[in-house]
């Protein structure tokens, strides 16, 4: 067993975890905070991806040892309080960029960290850009269409946000 | 604006989902759970000599080993397929016992024998891989030519040579004498590639025994979780309906997968039963490789007959399809009724007559999945359609316009009565959209670049919104495929429609609302939808075949006309007017013709407090109905595929996806749109990423994603999808069910692009970059011999 101790969507959160436990198993299964999935158990899929020290990280690839001390947000730490939506989210929702819900979580927090890290180094998020982004994330709903464009407008909202 | 029919009316459902506050089964903890993990065979066929879980037992928090023994000695029965198929010779199909445990026999990897029941997940598994199982390996046949070969290995004693049935529809002779006297004869040979479905919630179940009240709870991502209560309840033996509520919360995509009642459910409801304990299963991706039925996976040799003029005269079409080492739910009527009847495409052919095997072999059971048979039809025809275009040197578009039906109702060799469309309107729209005429010019304009650039069309046409309860009775279904629905109007006013279908992504939650607010004239904050819990609504069927739209919101319209009929004698009566006299508009009721009225609310007030309501009326606003079709719905449509190939690496690059469809009446155009790009994804990936690969002992080589190539944001193009529509005179909102065309239709439309492309006809599915390479390869050879 090992003790951890992190923040998690700005709460401190601590516990006795056994040395093995995944992140997103702490994160699901410890804490309860079931917005973050798991679809897959090669790290491919990408709907457990939540933000480790502000990036962006498949929380099924790491244990939960590792992000000692670390900041994380899930998807429910996202929106800046519990009555609003972080930009991303509305333009998931104004976009039609979700079916079936599963892979939105991880859609979304990829999203974030794709925009803020292009408008941090000023570089142009093209359509060709979000695709290739999006390589570690699978949708099988929505054929990535308005999953594009919900992150061309979420961007767009992120800048005048 | 207006939130009604036609209204892009933005989801009610996402704000759950964005926030990361959808329910899944797997979020979903009861107290003192336990966890199940399925010990597996990894052989594709062995006989089980023993199991020794003695390490197992003694694990700490091991709470029990249970095998299929036990299983089958406590009565549970065996797995069912919901259709019976008759062979041509009057016999009905050959169906091999399926024990959710196997108890001698494993057929498939992946074949559960026994399962661990632990306090934790880590334990279960764990546990799972300390039982010894004796196995002793038999022969193995994955493919269904292989299976019914002479001397193939036997997987079912009472299905001799493999074969469950040798089906038949249409006219053999005069087929035949049409072939013998056709002009030109186009012949192929088409495989259709297996897929797993993979939605990206992976399935699972919690099940609950309550000793005290001998009652089971049961939480599973199910389509249809009704008919998973009945099928646990009358066949499996599990409990009796009354006394097991099934409950599918949110679902993380279906796909036809999730129709299924699998061994997984059953078994942790009687694990729950037998530890007296919650039993939770989610399955990992791997096992869902495993165990998901798998989708496709058909042999086809088909001729094609067409006169003098170019048109077509005769189809003969022979198909083995492969159905896996069980016969899965609805495994029989994919590769027959949903396939075979659809064999006439868009075109007014005379004659035509298709054979099908349905075949054993030692891999996951096949079933339904997106599109279902459909797929495969349009498949066959459209390719034979672009080949023969091509073997006659004419215009693709232009023989098929020629060949189109265009007199409705029609009345197909092939048991479907087309009722509307209009083929050369979405035709015209696609070819417009895609710029058809310009396409030369690009061609040019690639080659220069040194790429190789096509073209390729697909007209499909389908059957869903299933179906005609008597229709579907009389040919084998073991189910009645009607909908139902319950309209609550509250004492405020307010409304629950109460549904038998169930939305795993559909939006059901927002299009069912549009049609109650476009009746009532009330916001459709004010409805809300309730779904997937047998405790709270009436039998239903459940969502697949397309069937929500033209079935499922049919029953709510006409359990809405019994509600109008009712508010209408209650308004007639409080307002003095004669019943004649009252409308509905605007969330009030009225007197046409003068200003008196009554709020919605009143009405529902009036209802309730029953103080003044005609006399014999009973009190309360509730209605419910039950709607069951009168036919199929067919949507059609014309893609059109434009692709770029690199000659010096095989990669294909989608230029262009044009998607005109027919749906009838669209309650919301972004929903729909939404369904159409995903239909798309999902067929492109069929044409160049995604197939199951097994090698020939039984092991899947392809169970995760690192193997199995699930179309990526940059594998696919945005798509231009549009529609042309004719009103369904079947139903009455005039719907089409627009949810699995997008599956259907694609596959063809890539692979004529790209064999147009690279000038070789023969190239299979999935057209991978090395396929593509190899087939030019070919095509320069064949060029230089």
């Amino acid at each position: 067993m090992t003790k951890i101790t992190m923040t998690v969507n700005g709460k401190a959160a601590s516990a006795d975890v056994s040395d093995n436990t995944l992140l997103v198993e702490y994160i699901r299964e410890h804490l309860r905070l079931t917005g973050t999935h798991v679809g897959c158990d090669t790290s491919q899929c990408g709907a457990c991806v939540v933000h480790v020290n502000g990036q962006a990280m498949k929380s099924c690839t790491m244990l939960a040892a590792a992000a000692e001390g670390a900041e994380v947000t899930t998807v429910e730490g996202l929106a800046a309080s519990k009555d609003d939506l972080h930009p991303m989210q509305l333009a998931f929702k104004e976009n039609h960029g979700l079916q079936c819900g599963f892979c939105t979580p991880g859609m979304i927090m990829t999203a974030t960290d794709m925009v803020k890290r292009y408008q941090e180094a000023g570089k142009e998020l093209t359509e060709d850009a979000i695709r290739h982004e999006l390589e570690g994330n699978i949708c099988r709903c929505t054929g990535y269409h308005n999953i594009v464009k919900s992150i061309q407008d979420g961007a767009s909202k992120m800048t005048t946000a | 604006m207006s939130e009604g029919i036609g209204a892009r009316v933005l989801r009610k459902e996402d704000k759950r989902f964005i926030t990361g506050k959808g329910r899944y089964t797997d979020d979903i903890i009861e107290p003192n759970q336990a966890y199940a993990a399925f010990v597996r065979s990894p052989h594709a066929h062995a006989k089980v000599n023993g199991i020794d879980a003695s390490a197992a037992l003694a694990m700490d928090g091991v709470v029990d080993v249970l095998n299929g023994h036990q299983l089958t000695g406590d009565g549970i029965g065996n797995i069912i397929c919901g259709w019976g198929v008759t062979s041509k010779d009057g016999t009905p199909m050959n169906m091999g016992a399926w024990s959710a445990l196997a108890t001698d026999t494993v057929r498939y990897v992946g074949d559960a024998v026994a399962v661990v029941i632990a306090d934790s997940k880590e334990i279960a598994k764990l546990a799972a891989e300390s039982v010894v199982v004796d196995y002793e390996t038999l022969p193995v046949v994955v493919g269904s030519v292989e299976a019914l070969a002479d001397g193939a290995p036997q997987i079912h004693e009472n299905a001799p040579g493999n074969l469950i049935f040798d089906w038949e529809i249409g006219n053999k002779e005069p087929t035949d004498a049409a072939l013998a006297s056709a002009e030109h004869i186009v012949e192929m040979d088409i495989v259709n590639n297996r897929l797993a479905p993979n939605p990206m919630e992976p399935r699972s179940a919690i099940a609950t025994f309550n000793e005290s009240e001998d009652h089971y709870t049961l939480y599973t991502t199910s389509q249809n979780p009704h008919v998973a209560r009945l099928v646990l309840s009358a066949f499996y033996n599990v409990a009796p309906e009354h006394k097991l509520r099934v409950i599918a919360p949110d679902v993380g995509g279906g796909f036809g997968s999730k129709i299924y009642i699998y061994p997984e459910e059953i078994t942790c409801l009687w694990a729950s039963m037998k530890t007296n304990r919650s039993v939770k299963w989610t399955s990992d991706r791997t096992e869902a490789f495993l165990t998901d039925a798998h989708g496709r996976d058909h042999v086809t040799h088909a001729t094609m007959g067409l006169d003098k003029n170019h048109k077509i005269v005769g189809l003969k079409v022979n198909t083995k399809a492969n159905l896996g080492a069980y016969m899965s739910l609805f495994s029989s009527a994919t590769p027959t009724y949903l396939y075979a009847t659809l064999l006439s495409g868009q075109y007014n052919i005379e004659n035509v007559y298709a054979d099908v095997q349905g075949v054993y072999t030692n891999t996951v059971p096949v079933d339904a999945y997106r599109g279902a048979g459909r797929p495969e039809a349009s498949f066959v025809m459209e390719r034979m359609m672009e080949t023969a275009a091509r073997q006659l040197g004419v215009d693709p578009a232009e023989l098929r316009l020629k060949n189109f039906v265009k007199e409705f109702p029609h009345q197909t060799p092939v048991i479907m009565a087309y009722d509307s469309g209009d083929f050369a309107a979405n035709q015209k729209q696609a070819m417009d959209a895609a710029d058809y005429k310009g396409f030369e010019k690009r061609r040019a304009e690639a080659a220069k670049r040194g790429k190789l650039r096509g073209i390729g069309f697909s007209n499909y046409i389908e059957a869903c919104g299933i179906a005609p309860s008597a229709a579907v009775g009389s040919l084998g279904a073991g189910v009645g495929l009607w909908e139902s629905a319950e309209v609550r109007v509250n004492p405020v006013g307010t409304i629950e429609i109460l549904t038998g279908s169930h939305s795993h992504g559909q939006g059901h939650e927002t299009t069912f609302t549009q049609i109650v607010a476009e009746r009532f004239g009330l916001p459709t904050e004010n409805i809300s939808i309730v779904h997937g819990d047998t405790d709270k609504v009436q039998f239903g069927m459940g969502t697949y075949g397309s069937r929500s739209g033209a079935v499922g919101m049919s029953a709510i319209v006409k359990a809405m006309d019994k509600v109008e009929a009712k508010v209408k004698k209650i308004g007639a009566h409080v307002l003095e007017a004669s019943e004649d006299d009252i409308i509905i508009e605007d969330g009030a009721v009225k007197v046409k013709g003068t200003d008196k009225q009554m709020l919605w609310h009143e009405v529902g007030l009036a209802a309730y407090t029953a103080h003044n309501i005609p006399e014999g009326m009973e009190p309360g606003l509730k209605e419910s109905a039950f709607y069951d079709p009168s036919n199929f719905t067919f949507p059609a449509g014309c893609y059109i595929c434009e692709v770029e190939v690199d000659p010096e690496t095989g990669v294909t690059k989608i230029i262009q996806f044009t998607a005109s469809d027919d749906f009838g009446t669209i309650i919301n155009p972004m929903i729909v749109e939404g369904q159409v790009h995903g239909g798309l994804a999902q067929g492109i990936g069929q044409a160049m990423f995604e197939g199951v690969v097994y090698d020939p002992d039984g092991q899947q080589l392809s169970a995760s994603y690192m193997d199995y190539c699930m179309p990526r944001a940059d594998d696919v193009p945005m798509y231009q999808v549009m529609h042309q529509s004719t009103e369904c005179p079947g139903n009455p909102l005039g719907m089409k069910g627009c949810g699995e065309a997008g599956a259907i239709g694609s596959p063809p439309a890539v692979i004529n692009a790209i064999t147009d492309a690279i000038g070789n006809n023969n190239l299979n599915m999935p057209a991978t970059p090395s396929a593509v390479w190899a087939a030019l390869q070919e095509a320069s050879k064949q060029a230089a011999e």
